[in-house]
């Protein structure tokens, strides 16, 4: 009869801190310990918020990302070290992830979403975080949240500033803020782009508490708003969104219907990951 | 403790420490039904006070707070909520 018997004593102990927030408890707990979040990228969002998340007890992780882990990463992808450099993120993320929390299962994608494989695989979870770093990704993510009826907790970066958003089904997409990519043309190269080492940091953390609160039903969430962050003047502005009703995709009459594969902007096709952002739309450098 | 309250649920949390007496108290209470009455034994001195506290803060109903003997110490909760 007693819920103590679902808790092991260790959990009881480790969620300690959590169960006795009023707005958490056993219950609240146990929806983390069902929950199943998809991030996409393990990259400088997704560190942050994947440990977080794992630290939360969150359930099943997954984890998409097809990179290895470069020196330049480590100058903000927390989740992995030196020991890392050469490997497949996703490995080094679950080895970080099981250290911080054994309870987690985290499932591993090693592959480039596409619109191939995004509707398998957003379909074992209940939402998704992303922290991609790039406009085809980004679009695709939040085209397949769109048909599949997830939600997306939006994230990206750039210099010194962050963008973040929650788009719930029926209630607005990032095309309703930014109907197209950028056309290859107007982003810099990847080497001129920069960005904080700690600003992901900051970002994907804030993309780990909404999906908790999504998770646990409380709070207020994003959605509806963009958070707009500047670490130089270390300001947080939040300004309204509406749902556009004729977005192509979350619109009245949607005229995108399937899936789009968009090319990979970045001309320096040896580094696809690390590429281009206009200002003004947010960064894909994670 | 008067003779009028019916236990239903005992909880023995001796050599237990705060706040995981407050934890366990209220991951008992959450599998109860509003109206039963949990009691919690601990022997240390804080939870005396700590666990009393905390469930007022959340909204239930501390019956009593009683020495049972020299080192052990009753409470005795009602779920409101």
């Amino acid at each position: 009869m007693s819920n103590n018997k679902r808790f092991t004593e260790e959990q009881i102990k480790r969620y300690s801190r959590h169960i006795i927030l009023p707005q958490v408890g056993g219950k609240g707990q146990r929806k983390l310990l069902e929950a199943k979040v998809l991030l996409v990228g393990a990259g400088g969002l997704g560190s942050p918020a994947a440990m977080y998340l794992a630290a939360a007890g969150v359930g099943r992780l997954g984890i998409v990302d097809f990179d290895r882990v470069d020196l330049s990463n480590l100058q903000r992808q927390i989740l992995h070290g030196v020991s890392d450099l050469g490997r497949l993120k996703t490995v080094s993320a679950a080895e970080t992830l099981h250290e911080i929390n054994p309870d987690v299962e985290v499932v591993q994608y090693q592959e480039r979403l596409s619109s191939e494989n995004v509707m398998d695989i957003i379909g074992g979870y209940d939402m998704v975080v992303d922290g991609c770093d790039n406009f085809p990704t980004r679009y695709l993510v939040n085209d397949a949240c769109v048909l599949a009826g997830k939600a997306n907790v939006h994230g990206s970066i750039f210099l010194f500033e962050g963008q973040l958003s929650v788009f719930l089904p029926g209630k607005g997409c990032y095309r309703c803020l930014f109907p197209e990519p950028p056309p290859p043309g107007a982003v810099p190269s990847c080497q001129e782009a920069g960005v904080l080492g700690v600003l992901p940091g900051i970002v994907g953390t804030i993309q780990a508490a909404e999906a908790i609160k999504l998770i646990l039903g409380i709070g207020t969430s994003l959605n509806g708003h963009l958070l707009l962050f500047d670490a130089l003047d270390m300001s947080f502005q939040k300004v309204k969104l509406r749902r556009n009703p004729h977005c192509a995709i979350c619109g009245d009459s949607p005229t995108i219907t399937e899936l789009i594969d968009y090319e990979q902007f970045c001309s320096l096709a040896a580094l696809p990951r690390e590429c281009n952002t206009p200002v003004g739309q947010g960064g894909v450098r994670a | 403790m008067p003779d009028a309250v019916k236990v239903d649920v005992e909880l023995d949390l001796k050599g237990e420490m705060c706040p995981y007496t407050f934890v366990r108290s209220k991951l008992e209470l959450e599998e109860m039904e509003v109206g039963q009455v949990l009691r919690v034994v601990v022997d240390h001195r804080p939870a005396v006070e700590n666990v009393p506290r905390s469930m007022k803060n959340e909204g239930q109903k501390v019956l009593e707070v009683e020495k049972v003997n020299a080192t052990d110490w009753a409470i005795i909760i009602r779920k409101e909520l």
